[in-house]
């Protein structure tokens, strides 16, 4: 496994990258030039005031926005060079977002919602049902397969929707204020199951305002006015 | 994607949106409704005018002497043509194209009696091919005028099925002796009833008929007012008309150009004329049914932009987890045409219902009898589906790209 990490040991390179937003004729630059890096199974935490730019840096990396320009590369291929479809099977394989919202289909059962990725990916359906009883059960939901998001707490639709995140076993997960809408307990056991993901070997993104866990990452990036902050305090 | 979640997706629209739904369903079912019920209902008026239209005879042409228009050959114009009765066994051998060719004489207000009953009515004389080329079929029972009849000068006639009844009431007509303007005749047979819609001495149920050399002995005359013929290929009905003014301008002296010496009523080229009359008939009852439909397109893409309006943090969601553009296009095109089907076959049950009830009604009247009912043919089913089909995948289409364009940054920002 050593190896393997070695060969691709940054798994995110961001050069200069710079995104930026025109209503009108007012041009607004969410990123201005950010370099931004990520080992193979780092676990960080990216923090700074709302409208820092926290948010568009993790729609970049997860390949749901495209920079304005600079350089990415995700495991040495060129985002920026990349189709819609590209980067759709991107998003599906080698990322899993998880969001302050959950956004689970509200229609649609815990074991429906995981299902989702396995669906795009053109998996089988044994091995869907499978792969999603395995997730939910990892999350510990292994009782509420069918239930919907509004028959579940608010930690449990997090863990359904982490569980989704992890469908297609990607390297990344992205989370952008994971326990932004939960209590203190349910947001401990959401933290409890990144951390878990990062010691088996997942890279771990994830923006937060909780200082508690940005302590208990790796490494913390502070955001501030599209720029990476290395002045002061971290936190 | 599972057939299970559009399922789901679609039960939830509806729960959502049931009022607007409900009445795009309903939208569809009309419109599907009248542009099937409109198409069936040309169909039934081609169907009963092919009936009714063979009423008088199938393929032939009547022809009537008239007056010469242009000078030939030293004589005069002005000058009137008639017909003899030799003149079919002439024509019958001079041209091969034809299948057949009689002549008729026709005499008025006879009074025909049965016992107390006098009616005054249209005695015509004809030849016994009448029975094929005019459809004087009998009744069973009964028989038409045969060879026989007229070689010997038989005084035997054959009645039209209204006057039958007029005479005789419900009573057996066949074998009852008849005076025929004093003259006892003996009746043979009865018409079999037949819907007419056209006709030239009046419909044939109120005519008696008898042999033309019968017909021709009491009016002590050997011309004949109509010859009757068909043409052995339907195709070539212009160049058998125009052999006939040939053969019988070189007879009666009359130059074949004169169009004015001879009337010909050709009913082929009238049915053909008709035919293209009943197909602009139907092509304009489509469109009507179209755009109908068309109407109801438009309130399932109405449908479709408020469901995706409502829907793009699904969308978004879902591009965030891998979809392609393509199938978030194709999500919203099978739900437009999941409800255009939905609302179609409804149209479709309904219309079918209805025109199968419509033939249980009983066809007694006249309007009925000239308009037909309303049919449904496998055509009308196939070009419903096609435009079902078309209108479906447009109404689909414009909301379904407006979908697959959503932004997922956008639709993902939290609110």
């Amino acid at each position: 496994m050593s190896e393997l990490i070695s060969q691709h040991s940054m798994i995110v390179e961001m050069q200069k990258v710079v995104k930026a937003y025109t209503t009108g004729n007012v041009e607004f630059q969410a990123l201005r030039g950010i370099d931004f890096n990520l080992k193979r199974g780092e676990l960080v935490a990216v923090v700074g005031p709302s409208g820092s730019g926290k948010s568009t840096l993790m729609n970049i990396v997860g390949c749901l926005d495209v920079a304005t320009s600079g350089q990415y590369f995700l495991e040495g291929q060129a985002v920026n060079k990349l189709s819609h479809n590209e980067l759709a099977d991107i998003r599906n394989k080698k990322i899993g977002f998880v969001f302050q919202a959950f956004n689970l289909l509200p229609y649609a059962t815990a074991f429906e919602n995981v299902e989702v990725p396995l669906l795009f990916a053109g998996a089988k359906g044994r091995t869907r049902r499978k792969r999603v009883t395995e997730l939910l059960n990892r999350v510990g939901l292994g009782d509420k397969l069918n239930n919907k998001p509004t028959e579940m707490s608010g930690g449990e639709m997090q863990r359904t929707a982490i569980a989704r995140a992890l469908a297609n076993d990607p390297d990344i997960i992205l989370a952008d204020e994971p326990t932004g809408n939960l209590d203190s307990k349910s947001g401990g056991e959401i933290v409890k199951i990144f951390q878990e993901l990062w010691e088996s070997g997942k890279t771990i993104v994830i923006i937060t305002h909780d200082v508690n866990i940005a302590k208990k990452t790796e490494r913390v990036i502070k955001l501030k006015d599209g720029l990476v902050d290395t002045n002061g305090n971290m936190l | 994607m599972k057939p299970a979640i559009i399922y789901n997706v679609f039960i939830r629209d509806f729960r959502k949106q049931r009022k607007r739904i409900t009445l795009t369903l309903l939208a569809l079912c009309w419109g599907t409704l009248s542009i099937m019920l409109l198409l069936g209902f040309g169909e039934g008026l081609q169907q009963q005018m092919t009936i009714v239209g063979k009423g008088m005879g199938d393929g032939i042409a009547i022809m009537w002497g008239g007056q010469t228009s242009i000078p030939y050959k030293g004589m005069g114009k002005s000058r009137p043509i008639r017909f003899y009765a030799d003149d079919i066994e002439y024509l019958r051998k001079t041209m091969p194209e034809l299948e057949m060719v009689g002549g008729e004489l026709s005499m008025w207000g006879v009074r025909i009696k049965y016992n107390d009953n006098i009616v005054s009515e249209h005695v015509v004389g004809v030849t016994p091919n009448y029975e094929i080329m005019r459809n004087m079929i009998p009744e069973a029972g009964g028989r038409m005028i045969n060879e026989k009849d007229m070689q010997l000068t038989r005084r035997v006639a054959f009645l039209g099925d209204n006057l039958k009844e007029r005479l005789f009431g419900p009573d057996d007509a066949v074998g009852a002796q008849i005076l025929v303007n004093g003259t006892p005749f003996t009746v043979i047979g009865v018409l079999k009833h037949k819907t007419q819609n056209s006709s030239y001495y009046g419909p044939d149920e109120n005519m008696m008929v008898i042999p033309l050399t019968t017909c021709a002995t009491m009016y002590g005359t050997p011309r004949v007012h109509n010859i009757v013929y068909k043409p052995a290929d339907l195709s070539r009905n212009a160049q058998v008309e125009r052999r006939m003014f040939e053969v019988l301008g070189a007879k009666y002296r009359f130059d074949p150009d004169d169009d004015r010496a001879l009337s010909v009523w050709d009913t082929v080229e009238g049915k053909r004329e008709f035919t293209k009359l009943l197909i602009g008939v139907k092509i304009f009852l489509g469109i009507i049914g179209g755009l109908t439909l068309l109407i109801a397109g438009v309130g399932v893409a109405n449908i479709m932009y408020v469901s995706i309006r409502e829907r793009t943090r699904e969308i978004g969601v879902k591009m965030a987890m891998g979809a392609r553009r393509s199938y978030i296009l194709a999500q919203f095109l099978i739900e437009a045409l999941m409800i255009t089907f939905i609302g179609g076959a409804l149209g479709m049950a309904i219309s079918y219902i209805l025109t199968e009830s419509f033939k249980r009604l009983p066809m007694d009247s006249m309007v009925l009898e000239q308009l037909g009912r309303p049919t449904l043919s496998m055509e009308i089913g196939i070009f419903t589906i096609a435009i079902l089909g078309v209108m479906g995948v447009l109404s689909g289409l414009f909301p379904a790209m407006k979908a697959a364009s959503v932004n997922p940054v956008e639709s993902l920002r939290y609110e």
